[in-house]
């Protein structure tokens, strides 16, 4: 059993619903190592997302992907636009014209989204971005996709699981990319805002394959 | 026809203010910034970017330039979004330094790898001794009357006049010697007024090298 793209949709609106709801956390976390603009931007990002996909009916997960890809290229601005951008570009291409997201697909989705987040910003896990968000986001669906009868919401929950220690994880590092590292020393004790949103964009898309 | 320039940067005022500089130098090339937000806030914009590459691509390709990271990242994503991404590169280089050396590069004519390679060479430290000595190399002895030497407009001036040229080309101040198609290492020489330079030249063309270079000087680069 797979999910088409009236189920991708309702993962991003989900998406975008968490994010709305965290714009202030984001920005709190934003403000103690950056510029404080990344629930901001986020926010907007994702606002004009929910209306791109009201107004184009997108038929397969790739073109619902692809639309929020490019809409948050455009859209939302500092680092976290081409980032985020390209995730969701990445994943976008690997979808293809397929119907339907399976299983397999979905991790599959989920690792090219990584690759890309990694070309872009040649981050490794242990510099306190996405990466260390996403990079145990994607093992754990792996892991959770080889078990029996693993269906998409125990995949993405897996997923969404690592995502939330991942993000955690990057509150006792020293960040070595993006504005946080500018900082050094001195941003250690703040999560990441790149890394939470990750977790908190992979939860919404778990809460929506349930 | 010249490879393209555009200045990706957080802010609009830079952005305009680099492309300026940069022109002073390379009055031929399109030099487009692409800086700030749509409201004039801090930030880059993916849609400005990708126009001003289409607007600074006359047909021989353009070469992006950026201050900070997302910068980065926004004209890399600008440049695999064109119809022909070979035709365009993301040059890794200060942006002052390199825009500058970038833009004197296309003025010279060289290809969209040669600008972006200028480009990054400006990071580097300027190469003195570029130009060890060798019997027949032509040598001539100058003296700059011009007001402010070679500071960056006629430095550019000199390096755009042999950029076409087949020839190794030097210029020597006191003991430090400068490659003469940087123009940051001409810059770097720090040559003023009623200084005597040292030019020396190799090559097919190094008779028409050394004669653009004394015409300049002694036209006191159109001063």
């Amino acid at each position: 059993m797979g999910c088409g793209a009236e189920g991708v949709t309702k993962a991003v609106l989900a998406a975008a619903g968490v994010v709305a709801e965290h714009r202030t956390e984001l920005i709190e976390l934003d403000r103690a190592i950056g510029d404080a603009d990344h629930g901001e931007n986020m926010n907007r990002g994702f606002t004009v997302v929910v209306a791109a996909l009201a107004d184009a009916a997108p038929a397969t997960p790739g073109e619902v992907l692809k639309i929020a890809a490019k809409t948050l290229i455009s859209k939302v601005g500092g680092a976290a636009g081409p980032l985020y951008g390209t995730a969701f570009l990445r994943a976008a291409t690997k979808a293809a014209d397929q119907s339907e997201v399976d299983v397999q697909g979905a991790v599959e989705l989920l690792r090219a989204a990584l690759e890309g987040v990694q070309a872009r910003g040649k981050a490794e896990v242990g510099d306190a971005t996405i990466v260390d968000a996403l990079t145990p986001a994607v093992a754990a669906a792996e892991a959770a996709a080889a078990q029996e009868g693993a269906d998409l919401a125990a995949v993405l929950t897996a997923a969404a699981d690592a995502a939330d220690r991942g993000a955690e994880s990057t509150v006792d590092l020293v960040p070595r990319k993006g504005r946080a590292s500018y900082l050094g020393e001195r941003a250690v004790g703040h999560m990441d805002p790149g890394a939470r949103s990750t977790a908190l964009i992979l939860r919404a898309f778990a809460e929506a394959a349930r | 026809m010249t490879v393209g320039l555009v200045l990706v940067s957080h802010s609009a005022k830079l952005a305009e203010g680099l492309a300026e500089l940069a022109a002073q130098m390379a009055p031929d090339v399109a030099i487009v910034p692409a800086g700030g937000l749509e409201d004039g806030s801090i930030g880059t914009d993916y849609d400005e970017v990708v126009a001003a590459a289409q607007r600074a691509d006359s047909g021989d390709g353009v070469v992006l330039l950026y201050d900070l990271g997302s910068a980065q990242m926004t004209a890399e994503l600008a440049v695999e979004s064109m119809p022909n991404p070979s035709t365009a590169l993301v040059a890794d280089a200060p942006l002052v330094e390199g825009a500058v050396a970038a833009a004197v590069a296309a003025q010279g004519g060289v290809s969209v790898s040669d600008v972006a390679g200028a480009a990054a060479a400006a990071g580097a430290p300027p190469d003195f001794d570029e130009l060890p000595e060798a019997d027949g190399d032509l040598v001539v002895e100058l003296r700059l009357r011009n007001d402010v030497g070679l500071h960056a407009r006629p430095a550019a001036l000199l390096a755009r006049s042999i950029a076409d040229l087949d020839a190794e080309v030097s210029v020597r101040l006191g003991d430090q010697e400068a490659d003469a198609h940087s123009v940051l290492a001409l810059m770097s020489l720090g040559a003023r007024q009623d200084d005597r330079i040292v030019v020396r030249a190799r090559g097919a063309q190094a008779a028409d090298a050394v004669a653009k270079v004394k015409s300049l000087v002694e036209g006191n680069f159109g001063e």
